[in-house]
């Protein structure tokens, strides 16, 4: 119960720190929202040749909801590396706090913003255009990716967190997972890639996680990628939740 | 005996990489006393205090803090001590009431809400409670983080230089402060680099220096560990000066032709003493000027550092 309670508490926390600092929730909106007008009014006509009658806006809309999470989660590495280099984290570490509830804490505020986020992205998408042929379990099945890819990637992003030297350095790796976006199927069809590239896109976590949301939201069917999808996130989930615990917990002054 | 110690250390060890900071370091502080670990920059003072605070485990040794193995059973130690730490430890995007919030609801205190506004009151911070704290004075952090520090009513608490960077106000505030926390029954621990703070504050005393205990006892015993009972006597001539010499021989005695002053070096008794001005006065040697000289603590540091430096080489 007091890890719960101890872990809404750090969230709380953390809630309060992103809500002051609104220059980073502009941040994080600003990108996908600027890439989502210029592919679908810049690049969209092109790229809708190749798709047949699907429309480009409800093509890439997970991937932007997906950069919209990539994008958030940077901020729980800064947030945490911020903590590391102030006198505050000496004060919880010599309490009576498990160290699930400060990283958990964290996690929770992230994951929580990052649904505000991609609510307001989705919102935006509509004005646009983007249409949805989702039923209700859909629409829930959607959203529970989404929790779980924003908590997978905020877990990876605390260890990242934990080992940056500089709050500015412990923001960059998400541009690794942003680099990863572009190399799926997230913009653009896998056909139309280099063979290389092509099987990197097929192969890697992002395309089976936005082909499910894109399924989902598109045919209104779970599709066929879910399993690896769901696999990819729990996987992730684990290795860098068991991995920050024990890197934070050796951490020392 | 070990069962009533507050913190008991024995022969704690810690090297970092090839550097060992801590060679072999044993004390106890009993409950309710405050207890000054005294050293300069560099000694071990904040490896020692990190150790007993559970941030850092020692290489070699026993910590032993509330009845608790720091190693063994670190989260029963945390549920017993609180750490003020060299630099204020406050959530500066947080104003100072969500602050003492926070720490009320980590700990599980009954009222959060209730017991920070008890602490703004006390610690006279109820006019910026609700104002963030990156916009407080260096000395309203310090006092923010030690109201955070009382939250839960820790058995022990750790101060890792209370007072450097601090003004001589603030510094009198922090001091009234850690002896009222003491008279209430809270074990304190402190480092400090200054003898005059150890003297002031410190039931017992330890100086560390260069990772070993070089001298240990309260205050009024460590000065003991220089001769007492140095009397200097002043006087008129040169003459005079000589047969006075002459007269107190059997005394360890030390002479300065030019302020034509003896410092004679005495038991302490009053009878040696008033032995030694009646002897002066049978022989009509007139004493123009006479000082007691009280050792300070500053002489015992430098003794105690000068005999371990002679130690070694």
């Amino acid at each position: 119960m007091s890890l719960i309670r101890d872990t809404w508490t750090m969230a709380q926390r953390s809630l309060r720190h992103t809500v002051r600092s609104m220059d980073t929730i502009i941040t994080v909106l600003i990108t996908p929202i600027a890439m989502m007008l210029m592919f679908v009014f810049v690049f969209g006509a092109s790229f809708e040749k190749s798709l047949g009658d699907v429309k480009y806006i409800d093509f890439i809309t997970p991937a932007i909801v997906i950069m919209t999470v990539v994008s958030g989660i940077a901020y729980a590495a800064v947030r945490l590396s911020m903590d590391l280099q102030k006198g505050i984290i000496n004060r919880f570490k010599t309490m009576p706090v498990a160290p699930s509830s400060i990283l958990g804490g964290h996690a929770t505020s992230s994951t929580l913003s990052n649904l505000f986020s991609t609510l307001l992205v989705l919102l935006v998408a509509f004005l646009v255009g983007f249409r949805s042929n989702a039923g209700i379990a859909e629409w829930l099945m959607f959203g529970g990716l989404t929790v779980l890819f924003t908590l997978a990637t905020t877990w990876l992003a605390l260890l990242f967190g934990l080992f940056a030297k500089t709050m500015e350095g412990a923001g960059a790796f998400s541009y690794i997972l942003l680099f990863m976006i572009f190399l799926s199927s997230g913009f653009t069809p896998v056909d139309n890639m280099h063979p290389v590239l092509r099987w990197f896109a097929e192969h890697q976590p992002m395309t089976p996680i936005i082909e499910t949301m894109r399924s989902l939201l598109t045919n209104g069917t779970i599709g066929d990628s879910a399993g690896i999808a769901i696999a990819w996130c729990v996987g992730l989930l684990v290795v860098s939740y068991v991995l920050a615990l024990r890197i934070y917990k050796t951490k020392t002054v | 005996m070990k069962e009533q110690s507050a913190i008991t250390v024995e022969n704690l060890r810690k090297s970092y990489k090839k550097v060992e900071v801590l060679k072999g370091v044993s004390f106890s502080v009993k409950p309710g006393s405050i207890f000054a670990l005294l050293g300069a920059n560099g000694a071990g003072k904040t490896t020692t205090i990190n150790i007993l605070t559970t941030l850092l485990k020692a290489d070699s040794g026993k910590a032993v803090v509330n009845g608790s193995d720091v190693a063994k059973n670190p989260e029963a130690v945390r549920g017993h001590i609180s750490l003020t730490g060299q630099f204020a430890a406050v959530d500066d995007i947080l104003t100072g009431r969500e602050n003492l919030e926070l720490i009320g609801n980590l700990r599980h205190v009954s009222n959060p809400a209730e017991t920070a506004k008890k602490l703004l009151k006390q610690f006279e911070l109820e006019d910026a409670a609700d104002r963030k704290t990156a916009t407080y004075s260096g000395g309203m952090q310090r006092r923010l983080d030690i109201a955070m520090s009382l939250i839960g009513e820790p058995s022990i608490i750790f101060f890792d230089e209370p007072t450097t960077g601090l003004d001589p106000q603030s510094r009198n505030n922090m001091w009234e402060t850690i002896k009222s926390l003491a008279n209430n029954g809270t074990t304190i621990f402190l480092t400090t680099q200054y003898l005059e703070e150890a003297d002031h504050l410190a039931d017992k005393i330890c100086i560390l220096n260069k990772g070993k205990i070089v001298a240990e006892g309260t205050p009024a015993e460590l000065k003991k560990l220089l001769p007492h009972g140095q009397v200097e006597l002043k006087f008129q001539s040169q003459k005079q000066l000589d047969v006075a010499t002459k007269l107190l021989a059997t005394n360890e005695t030390a002479r300065d032709d030019e302020a034509l002053a003896l410092t004679v070096t005495t038991d302490g008794t009053v009878a040696q003493l008033t032995k030694l001005l009646t002897q002066l006065e049978n022989a009509k040697v007139e004493v123009i000027e006479f000082a007691q000289k009280a050792p300070s603590l500053d002489d015992v540091f430098l003794k105690v550092i000068n005999e371990s430096k002679g130690e070694k080489s």
